[in-house]
C-alpha cells in the first residue's frame, strides 16, 4: 500500500479530521505513522487537545493496539532554512537571510517553491530510513491543501518549471515529482453527501487524473445515520394521519383527538420526515455520483456528539473496519 | 439595528444586562436559539449609507450563498446591487442566471421590484493586469505582462486573490455606480489572510528586499551598508543558485519594470484598507452552527473589532429547528421503544394492547439513538388484518419519533454551540438562517435565504394555539 497519503477535501468536509483519523487507522500495532500539516492552521494540534505543534516531529498518540503517531507541522519558512543549511551549510548566515527577508520573499513569491518545500519535506520523511535500513515512519499521512488546489499543490514540477529551469529547486521538485506520482502515493479525497462538494470532488479527480496524479480512496464524511429506509418513507406517506395519532397516543404522548397533545404532533413529525425524504433522495443521488468515480468509497458517521479525541479514535476504528489498513 | 457600528456596538453593552435576564427566561419550547441580539438585516440593506457588505468566515459555511442571496434582498428592496463573488460554485452561478461569470458586473435576469442586481467573478489575473496598465505606459505595461516573475506573481502569490478582491471592490466603489456592493471573501487559509494579505502585497512589492535586489549600487556606496551589502550579495548568490540565475534576473527587470508603479500599490492598499473601516461598510461574518466555523467566525470577530472594522453581525447558516420542540429527544425515543416492544411481544404472544400500558412514559433509561432495522415493510394497502396494519403504523410512527429525537439532539448541540459563542462575544448580533434540506439552484432559491436571513426564524411552523 502507498506509504505516503495526501488527503484533501472541499473546505468544511473535515479532511483534517479524516487524515488524523487515517494516520490513527494506519498505526497498527508496531507501526509508526506521521501525520503532515503543511497550512500553518494547527489544526492537528487541536484535534489531538495538545499545545501548538512547532515544526519538529513529535509523537502525539498511540494508536490502539499499540502503534504510534507523531506529527509534524511544516513551516515553509524553517524548511528551507532546512534545506538551504543541508545543502549549502549556511550557519548563521541563514538567520541573516531571514532577518532581511529573503526566505519570506523566497517562499511567497512563488507558490510552487513554498509547496515544493512542503512536499518535498514530507517526501523526505517517506523516504527516510534508520541505521538498520528500516524506513522511519512506515506511512506519513498529508493534510493537504482543499480540493481547489490540490492539483496544483503537488504538481510542483509545473509550477517550478517556468520559474527554475535549472538549479537545486529543480532538481528538488523532479525528486518530489517522481515520489509523488509513484505508485508510492495516494490522494484520498474527502466530501460530504452534498451537491457542491460532491461536484468538487468529481472535478478534483479529473484534474489529479489529467496530472497523473494517483487517486487512492473517496471518503464521505458525516454521514448522517438512516432512520428511515425508503420502505418507510412509503408508509409514512400512505398511513393516514389519525392513526399515526392513535399510535402516539398509545405511546404515552396524549390525546389522540383534535386538538389533543399527540394529534398536534403529527403535523410537525410528518414535517420533518419530508425533510427527511427529500434529503435523502438527494444523498442517494450523490451516493450514485460517487458510485460512478469507480473508487474504493468510504463512509464515516457524523458524531453524535461532535469531534472530540474519542470521536477521533471512533473514526479511526471505523476506517481500519472499512479495511484501509 | 442602527447601520452605524459604534453606536451600536454602544447600545450592545448597554443592553448587555437586559439580556442576561432576558436568556435567564424559562425554557418555553417557542424560541430554542434565542440570540443575546438579533441581527436585522433589512434596515442594514435599506439604509442609503449603507454602500459595502463584506461576507466573511471560514470555508464551507456558505458565505457566497449569503452573499448571493443578501444582494438579491437588497435589490428587490429596490436599491442598485453587485455582488463580487470569488470563486462560486457553478450551480451558484447558474442560480443567478448566468453561466459564466467574469471580470465584469452582468445583470441578472428575474429579479422583482425596482431594483437591480448585477453579478460578477472575481478574475484575478485580469484585475492584477489592470492595475498595471492603469499605471504603466503601454510599452512597459506589455514588458510587465510579458515578464515570468509577473506571470508567477499575477496567477499564484499567496495573496495575490485576497488583494485582487479588495483592488476590486475599490475599483467598484469608485466608479459610484451602484447603491450596494456585496462582496464575498475568498476562501482563505485562515481568517487572517483576507486582511492580512493586501498589506502583505503591498509591503513585498514596496520592500527593501526588492529595492535591494535593484538597486544594490546605490546602498553599496554608503558608509555603514557594508554588512547590507555583503548580506546582499550572497543573498543574491544564494537564490541565484537556489532558483536559477534566470530567474532572479527576471525579478530584477520586473522590479525595474513596475518602479513607476510601485508606490501605487502600497497606497492602494492602504486606500483599500481605509475603505474597510469606513462608516458606510459591514461586515457580516458568516458560520454555521458547528465547533471549527464559529470558532473561526470568534476569530473572525476579534480580528475585524482589533482593525477597527465595522461589525453588523453573525450570519448563522444552516440552523435547525422543530415545529414539536417541546417534545424532548428522551421522551420521543422512549415512547418509540414503547411503540417497538409490544410489537415484537405481539408476534411472540399474540397478545396485543400491552402498549397501551400508560406507565410507560418518559420511565425508561434514555437509549442510544441508534437507527432501528430498516427492514423491508409491505405497504398498508396489502396488509393481512387490522392487527398487522396496527403493528405497521406502530412502526411508522416509532420511525418518525427517532428521526424527532435525532433532530431534537442536533438541536441542542447547535444550541450549545452558539451559546459559548455568545457568551464569549454577547455584543455581537446573530441573524439565523433555517437550514434547507437541498441546495440553491435559483434565484427563487436564493430569495427564500434571503427571506429566512430576514425572518430570523426557524422554517417550522410552531405547532398551532
Amino acid at each position: 500500500m502507498s506509504r505516503l497519503q495526501v488527503v484533501s477535501g472541499k473546505g468544511g468536509t473535515g479532511k483534517t479530521t479524516v487524515a488524523a483519523a487515517l494516520a490513527l487507522a494506519l498505526a497498527t500495532a508496531g507501526k509508526r505513522t506521521l501525520l503532515v500539516e503543511v497550512e500553518g492552521r494547527q489544526g492537528i494540534a487541536q484535534l489531538f487537545e495538545t499545545e501548538a505543534l512547532p515544526y519538529e516531529e513529535r509523537k502525539i498518540a498511540v494508536a490502539p493496539g499499540g502503534g504510534e503517531v507523531h506529527a509534524l507541522a511544516i513551516d515553509p519558512e524553517l524548511a528551507l532554512l532546512d534545506y538551504l543549511q543541508m545543502f549549502y551549510k549556511l550557519g548563521g548566515a541563514g538567520r541573516a537571510l531571514k532577518k532581511l527577508g529573503a526566505i519570506d520573499f523566497a517562499t511567497t513569491i512563488a507558490p510552487g517553491l513554498r509547496d515544493v518545500l512542503l512536499t518535498g519535506k514530507a517526501c523526505e520523511a517517506v523516504r527516510r530510513k534508520d541505521r538498520s535500513g528500516r524506513f522511519v515512519y512506515d506511512y506519513v499521512v498529508m493534510d493537504a491543501p482543499p480540493t481547489g488546489r490540490i492539483t496544483r499543490f503537488l504538481n510542483v514540477n509545473d509550477e517550478v518549471a517556468g520559474l527554475a529551469k535549472i538549479g537545486p529547486i529543480h532538481n528538488q521538485a523532479q525528486a518530489v515529482m517522481r515520489v509523488l506520482k509513484s505508485a508510492e502515493t495516494a490522494v484520498h479525497l474527502v466530501t460530504l453527501l452534498e451537491e457542491m462538494p460532491v461536484q468538487e470532488t468529481v472535478d478534483g479527480i479529473a484534474e489529479l487524473r489529467a496530472a497523473r496524479l494517483p487517486v487512492g480512496r473517496v471518503i464521505v464524511n458525516m454521514v448522517r445515520p438512516q432512520s428511515l429506509d425508503a420502505a418507510d418513507l412509503e408508509l409514512v406517506r400512505t398511513v393516514p394521519r389519525a392513526s399515526l395519532a392513535r399510535s402516539l397516543s398509545a405511546a404515552g404522548l396524549g390525546g389522540a383527538r383534535r386538538g389533543g397533545h399527540a394529534e398536534r404532533l403529527v403535523e410537525p413529525l410528518l414535517g420533518q420526515a419530508e425533510e427527511y425524504a427529500e434529503r435523502y433522495a438527494l444523498e442517494q443521488e450523490q451516493r450514485s455520483v460517487l458510485g460512478e468515480l469507480g473508487l474504493p468509497l468510504h463512509e464515516l458517521p457524523l458524531l453524535a456528539e461532535g469531534m472530540d479525541l474519542a470521536g477521533l479514535y471512533e473514526l479511526a476504528t471505523e476506517l481500519r473496519k472499512q479495511g484501509v489498513s | 439595528m442602527s447601520p452605524d457600528p459604534a453606536p451600536a456596538q454602544e447600545t450592545a453593552r448597554a443592553q448587555e444586562a437586559s439580556h442576561a435576564l432576558e436568556s435567564a427566561r424559562p425554557h418555553d419550547g417557542a424560541r430554542h436559539l434565542a440570540p443575546a441580539r438579533v441581527l436585522d438585516v433589512d434596515p442594514l440593506l435599506d439604509d442609503p449609507k449603507t454602500r459595502i457588505v463584506v461576507c466573511c468566515g471560514s470555508g464551507g459555511v456558505g458565505k457566497t450563498t449569503t452573499a448571493a442571496a443578501l444582494g438579491l434582498r437588497a435589490a428587490e428592496r429596490g436599491r442598485k446591487v453587485v455582488v463580487l463573488t470569488i470563486d462560486p460554485a457553478r450551480r451558484l452561478a447558474q442560480s443567478m442566471g448566468i453561466d459564466s461569470l467574469d471580470n465584469v458586473p452582468r445583470r441578472v435576469k428575474g429579479t422583482e421590484g425596482d431594483g437591480e442586481l448585477h453579478a460578477m467573478m472575481l478574475d484575478m489575473k485580469r484585475t492584477f493586469d489592470e492595475v498595471v496598465e492603469a499605471h504603466a505606459d503601454p510599452e512597459r505595461a506589455a514588458a510587465i505582462l510579458a515578464n515570468p516573475f509577473y506571470q508567477s506573481l499575477s496567477a499564484g502569490f499567496a495573496g495575490t486573490q485576497e488583494y485582487m478582491a479588495m483592488e476590486k471592490l475599490g475599483q467598484l466603489r469608485a466608479r459610484d455606480e451602484w447603491d450596494l456592493i456585496v462582496v464575498d471573501t475568498p476562501p482563505s487559509r485562515s481568517a487572517l489572510d483576507f486582511l492580512d494579505a493586501p498589506k502583505r502585497l503591498g509591503s513585498f512589492l514596496d520592500g527593501r528586499l526588492i529595492r535591494l535586489l535593484t538597486a544594490p549600487a546605490k546602498l553599496g556606496g554608503r558608509a555603514g551598508m557594508k554588512f547590507l551589502n555583503v548580506g546582499m550579495s550572497m543573498m543574491t548568490g544564494t537564490l541565484g543558485k537556489l532558483l536559477g540565475g534566470q530567474l532572479l534576473k527576471d525579478v530584477q527587470t520586473f522590479v525595474a519594470a513596475m518602479d513607476t508603479t510601485f508606490g501605487g500599490f502600497r497606497t492602494r492598499a492602504d486606500a483599500t484598507y481605509k475603505l474597510l473601516q469606513a462608516p458606510g461598510t459591514a461586515f457580516l461574518v458568516v458560520a454555521a452552527p458547528e465547533r471549527d466555523a464559529l470558532r473561526e467566525a470568534a476569530y473572525f470577530v476579534e480580528r475585524l473589532a482589533a482593525e477597527k472594522m465595522p461589525l453588523a453581525g453573525l450570519v448563522l447558516n444552516r440552523v435547525h429547528g422543530s415545529g414539536a420542540d417541546h417534545l424532548s429527544a428522551e421522551r420521543a425515543l422512549a415512547a418509540a421503544e414503547n411503540l417497538e416492544e409490544p410489537r415484537i411481544v405481539d408476534q411472540a404472544d399474540g397478545k396485543a394492547g400491552l402498549r397501551n400500558s400508560p406507565e410507560t412514559d418518559g420511565g425508561s433509561d434514555s437509549p442510544e439513538p441508534s437507527s432501528p432495522d430498516p427492514a423491508p415493510a409491505p405497504s398498508v394497502a396489502e396488509l393481512p388484518d387490522e392487527q398487522t396494519s396496527v403493528d405497521l403504523v406502530d412502526q411508522v410512527t416509532a420511525g418518525l419519533l427517532r428521526l424527532h429525537a435525532e433532530r431534537m439532539q442536533l438541536l441542542s448541540r447547535e444550541q450549545r454551540t452558539r451559546d459559548r459563542f455568545t457568551a464569549r462575544h454577547p455584543e455581537v448580533a446573530v441573524a439565523e438562517v433555517a437550514a434547507l434540506p437541498g441546495d440553491v439552484h435559483d434565484l427563487a432559491g436564493l430569495r427564500d435565504i434571503g427571506n429566512r436571513l430576514a425572518d430570523n426564524r426557524r422554517e417550522l411552523p410552531e405547532p398551532g394555539e
